[in-house]
């Protein structure tokens, strides 16, 4: 996975940070306060493979995101994850799935553009004959008063 | 040995024919005797469904999970680009004009159509309301929601964006819809019972070849449908897990 790339922001107004990714990775992530309104009506649909690659998204997903369906086929799901988001969330997300449970919770979301989006998120295993074989993410619009209260927990899970 | 066949309550009326037509030519294309058998609402499905006495139904998507997951039923077709969205009405006069400034203690009118029902409410989290926030007025047709939301007894309407296309005008202006779900994802499929399996390919090869013929196009346009497309077990498991999703945590 790439860097992300001063050309592709919205705004000239941004921070920069490293993350480290659960599987040693690294990225460069260069983020601005520009928000991207969830779009009416719509549902965010994206399929994972076991170790969390993107197998599938829907238009919704493709227009939020702000990347192509192309560029995030094959990427890993973290893509979208915003320096903002506590890491707990998404152990907890894991812990959670591969004991065949469904997760849900509030998500800030990284836009290409350095932008991002909150989403109410869901994420369950595909079980098939006992095992799971993928996850299906699916996120909606949230309401701006759970956003506000996770906006003042989520830095004290750091 | 006859099969029976039954369609989803959710369907349109006056397509009614249009199925009872279907059936004959089904049978008639893959020479099988299938009775079509409807009924009248979604708690008789269930019960036909527990009593294992449909062998092949144009489903909704609730409940192909239980259909598939429970009832070894597999996925046959579905109809190409038709897709299950739902509109949020409520009075034209109402003031409020967005989801987010509705509040809980709602009456909402609803049929009993489990897809609409399901988007209807999801749709109302924006505003922090969810089912327990909510007074279901449950109705027996989408204009009868209307009429209940004109009447000022419901304060909101869960309806099916197709039927709320196909208000008069007269209706249309009385009520305003507040949202109108987006999702391509939900659709109808027909499923086949585990007492015609071995049928599988035949059907699924009549269905199919269904809008090569002017007799067959002319059916499906009575049905209000463009054309049938395989639609693969996988498929079908998945629009599974999607509801799985979507119903309450």
């Amino acid at each position: 996975m790439q860097d992300m790339k001063i050309e592709d922001l919205a705004s000239d107004n941004y921070e920069e940070i490293q993350l480290t990714f659960f599987d040693a990775k690294q990225r460069n992530i260069l983020y601005t306060e520009i928000e991207t309104e969830f779009p009416e009506g719509s549902l965010i649909v994206s399929r994972t493979d076991l170790n969390g690659i993107i197998t599938h998204v829907n238009k919704s997903f493709v227009t939020m995101s702000g990347f192509t369906e192309e560029e995030l086929i094959g990427q890993p799901q973290y893509i979208l994850r915003h320096p903002f988001m506590p890491h707990e969330a998404f152990s907890d997300l894991w812990e959670t799935v591969q004991k065949k449970e469904k997760w849900y919770g509030y998500v800030k979301n990284l836009r290409k553009d350095g932008g991002f989006y909150w989403v109410y998120a869901t994420v369950i295993p595909n079980i098939r004959n006992n095992k799971i074989i993928s996850y299906t993410s699916v996120r909606r619009k949230p309401s701006a008063k759970k956003i506000a209260e996770c906006i003042e927990r989520y830095p004290t899970l750091f | 040995m006859s099969y029976t066949m039954t369609i989803s309550p959710d369907f349109k009326p006056d397509l009614i024919s249009g199925w009872y037509i279907f059936n004959t030519w089904l049978q008639k294309q893959s020479d099988i005797a299938i009775h079509l058998n409807l009924v009248n609402d979604f708690s008789e499905l269930a019960q036909c469904i527990d009593k294992d006495s449909i062998d092949l139904i144009y489903a909704n998507p609730c409940d192909i999970a239980k259909l598939i997951r429970e009832k070894s039923f597999e996925a046959l077709v579905k109809p190409v680009g038709v897709h299950d969205e739902t509109v949020v009405i409520t009075h034209a006069d109402n003031p409020i004009d967005t989801i987010e400034s509705l509040k809980p203690s709602l009456r909402v009118a609803m049929t009993d159509v489990p897809d609409v029902n399901t988007m209807g409410t999801i749709m109302l989290e924006p505003a922090d309301i969810n089912s327990c926030d909510i007074e279901a007025i449950i109705c027996s047709n989408y204009i009868t929601v209307a009429k209940k939301v004109v009447a000022g007894e419901a304060d909101i309407g869960f309806l099916l964006a197709d039927a709320y296309n196909e208000f008069s005008s007269l209706v249309k202006k009385q009520v305003k819809p507040l949202i109108t779900s987006k999702i391509d994802v939900l659709h109808h499929a027909l499923l086949l019972g585990p007492n015609l399996q071995d049928k599988k390919s035949l059907l699924q090869k009549c269905l199919i070849m269904m809008a090569d013929d002017t007799k067959g196009m002319a059916l499906l346009n009575s049905m209000e449908i463009e054309k049938w497309e395989i639609m693969e077990q996988d498929e079908a498991e998945f629009l599974i897990d999607l509801i799985d999703t979507l119903s309450p945590s």
